[in-house]
């Protein structure tokens, strides 16, 4: 059982007219086993939530703090974070070319765990893995993400977080782009993962679609930098009637 | 009329990189198309030829067996412009004594089926694949006393690499740098031939050398020319190939080691249905300057070249050049040609120059195209890798071999491919320490 916990997270980049900030006070925590679905309009800041927890070189974190099991995620490398057990699905998964996809996974895997996996387990993983993602065995000798279409570069990332097991998963828009088959692939991946009840998942989505296949248990409505609502599952079929405009009339 | 579809291999591309294709339309006259993308760092700056000089066609370049008929450069010269010219300077030879050092050993290992022979200079068989193209060269020619020719004879398939070894003797420790010398190599593949011939060069020297790679009528010749210098070493070497009809070279250079090194690879077809493929591998640590000018000359119909170069540096001070000159004369219709550079530069203070030239003379071509980029380390890659727990010195580890591994699949020749590897690995290993030490690198110097 673990916890993740962001406190009053404010984050800002640096742009050509200055540093702009973009998160102004994020609260949240997320226990194994939790679903919480994070959900705001275009440009709100939930991709900057994302990369700053994974760590990202360009987001500059001005106050806050986040812990993992009361550990200082903030004073973690990029590197050190992902080893402590959070994972990253991307929005924009990057390519790597002439690094092959199995490379990139026995890699990762033994960084992760300490130790190369046993050949003969690892190998059968992947495959069982792959499988059920629907993705061909030749994606395996493929580069990492080059060439994939939108839909592959997204089976990709949650291939592995099958494989990496991490014990918090940030998924951001996994559900952008792809169309209604691979959506259910994809949220039947996210699903065997959370049925181990070992998982927190941070789902950030902009549509409620994907909410149909993954249940979240909280809902929390991301609006210019921070959390403007929170509730069950009920907030995220208002939010499909009723879209963000509620939460971006202004303020008087 | 045909036009000619250039694509950009997509591999190793970093959001600062500037990527030039061209496509080529014939034009119904002469015309030069060179372009000069010299200044092709991150920035993405070009410069068209330099101020004054008016870019002549390869096709004018002088070539002579005469030393006295190449000044000494000065590094205003095209082809000396990139060249520490200082460094070089014991191989120009300006006295016109010759180059006498006697420090620079050549030892073949070579299969039954291979013949190898020491010759004197008046053998008729040297000389034959064109003459030298600038000073080093010339006084290469005109100082080497002893030439070793190694010959595949008719139809003979050789068993086994054949390995050439160019080493500079150890000099005594707190002795004076080796005396320049000069090497002539000749390679000639017989009709219906095949080889792979691997020429390593390693120790200190101060040598210039010639490498005259004579492929006749349908042989299959691949050479390998490593430059695993020493520190300290200075080298310049003109590989000079003549390709006959329907007989396909493959040439790779591999430069490692060395403080410069200069390789000068000239190719003419001279047979219809003759192919080369040139391969090019380069890593360039702090202080070495590695140059790299090939000139491939498409003199004969519907020849076939590929150039792929590929080169990482770090390090202040690391230098590469890379040049690469095509020229489709009037004669060569049905030509196809596609040249690449790609270069990574992995620390500040290392300068990459990348410059294709294609001149087309005639309107009947199947394509020709170039592309020339140069990318600084991509931190997006680098993130995304370290995402997943590795660590970044791994992650860094793995994109450099990334960016080489398409290049070293094309080899074909299975222990040349895993010693790159392993060459590679060690140069990282080298250079590791030196990585770690530095944030990401930000900015390419111009
Ligand atoms: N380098 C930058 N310079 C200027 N503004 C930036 C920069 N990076 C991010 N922003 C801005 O920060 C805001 C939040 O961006 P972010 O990507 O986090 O939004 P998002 O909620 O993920 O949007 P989407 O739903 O479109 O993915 C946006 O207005 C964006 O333009
Ligand atoms: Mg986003």
């Amino acid at each position: 059982m673990s916890t993740l916990e962001i406190r009053d997270l404010h984050v800002s980049v640096e742009t050509k007219e200055g540093a702009k900030q973009i998160l102004r006070g994020v609260d949240l925590t997320v226990a194994s086993g939790e679903t919480h679905a994070i959900m705001g309009p275009n440009g709100s800041g939930k991709s900057t939530l994302a990369y700053s927890l994974a760590g990202h070189p360009k987001y500059e974190i001005t106050s806050g703090t986040v812990t993992l099991d009361g550990e200082d995620v903030l004073a973690m490398s990029v590197d050190e974070r992902a080893r402590a057990g959070m994972f990253l699905a991307m929005q924009y998964p990057v390519e790597v070319p002439g690094v092959s996809v199995s490379n990139f996974l026995r890699t990762a895997k033994t960084a992760i765990s300490g130790e190369a996996p046993a050949l003969r387990h690892w190998v059968k993983d992947v495959r069982t893995a792959m499988e059920q993602l629907r993705m061909d065995p030749t994606f395996a000798e493929r580069n990492v993400n080059e060439g994939f279409s939108g839909g592959e570069k997204k089976r990709h990332e949650i291939l592995q977080m099958e494989l990496l097991k991490p014990k918090f998963a940030i998924l951001d828009e996994t559900d952008s782009g792809l169309d209604v088959d691979a959506l259910r692939i994809v949220s039947e991946g996210v699903n065997r993962v959370r049925s181990s009840g070992e998982v927190g998942v941070l789902l950030i989505t902009h549509y409620t679609r994907i909410l149909r296949y993954i249940q979240p248990d909280f809902v929390h409505v991301f609006v210019d930098g921070r959390i403007a609502e929170e509730g069950g599952p009920e907030l995220a079929e208002r939010l499909e009637s009723e879209g963000y405009d509620r939460f971006l009339a202004p303020t008087a | 009329m045909t036009t000619s579809p250039t694509d950009v291999a997509a591999t190793g591309a970093t959001p600062t990189e500037t990527t030039t294709t061209r496509e080529v339309r014939a034009p119904q006259m002469s015309t030069d198309l060179s372009t000069d993308h010299s200044k092709a760092v991150a920035d993405g700056a070009h410069t068209h030829g330099r101020g004054g000089t008016p870019e002549t066609s390869r096709a004018s370049r002088a070539t002579s067996f005469e030393l006295a008929d190449f000044a000494v450069p000065t590094g205003r010269e095209e082809e000396w412009r990139f060249a520490p010219v200082a460094r070089l300077a014991p191989l120009f030879d300006a006295a016109g004594t010759g180059l006498t050092g006697t420090g620079t050993q050549v030892t073949v290992v070579n299969p039954a089926e291979v013949q190898v022979e020491i010759v004197g200079r008046d053998d008729a068989r040297l000389g034959t694949a064109g003459r030298p193209g600038d000073r080093a060269a010339a006084a290469a020619w005109s100082s080497f006393r002893e030439a070793t020719v190694v010959t595949i004879p008719a139809q003979a398939v050789a068993s086994a690499a054949t390995s050439i070894r160019v080493e500079g003797l150890p000099v005594a420790a707190g002795g004076s740098p080796p005396e320049p010398s000069a090497v002539h190599l000749l390679v000639h593949a017989l009709p219906l031939s095949e080889a792979v011939v691997v020429i390593d060069h390693l120790g200190e020297a101060d040598v210039a050398e010639t490498v005259e790679i004579v492929a006749e009528e349908g042989a299959h010749l691949t050479v390998v020319s490593i430059q695993d210098w020493a520190p300290g070493s200075v080298h310049a070497a003109a590989h000079r190939m003549r390709v006959a009809r329907d007989a396909s070279v493959k040439h790779i250079v591999v430069t490692l080691g060395g403080d410069v090194v200069r390789v000068t690879p000239d190719a003419e077809f001279t047979g219809e249905g003759a192919s080369i493929e040139a391969l090019g591998l380069y890593f360039a640590d702090a202080g070495q300057h590695q140059e790299h000018r090939l000139f491939i000359d498409h003199a004969v119909p519907s020849c076939r070249s590929r150039v792929t170069y590929k080169g990482a540096l770090q390090g202040a001070g690391a230098h590469t050049v890379w040049v690469g000159d095509v020229l489709i004369r009037a004669a060569a219709e049905g030509t196809d040609t596609y040249e690449l550079n790609r270069n990574l530069v992995l620390s500040d203070g290392a300068r990459a120059d990348s410059v294709p030239n294609l001149e087309i003379e005639t309107g009947v071509i199947e394509g020709a195209g170039h592309a020339s980029a140069t990318g600084r380390f991509d931190d997006e890659q680098l993130f995304y890798l370290r995402a997943r727990g590795i660590p970044e010195s791994d992650a860094r580890r793995l994109v450099v071999r990334g960016f080489f591994a398409e290049l070293i699949q094309k080899i074909g020749v299975p222990a040349i491919e895993e010693r790159l590897i392993g060459a590679i690995e060690a140069e990282l290993e080298r250079s590791m320490s030196e990585l770690d030490a530095l944030a990401p690198a930000r900015q390419v110097e111009a």
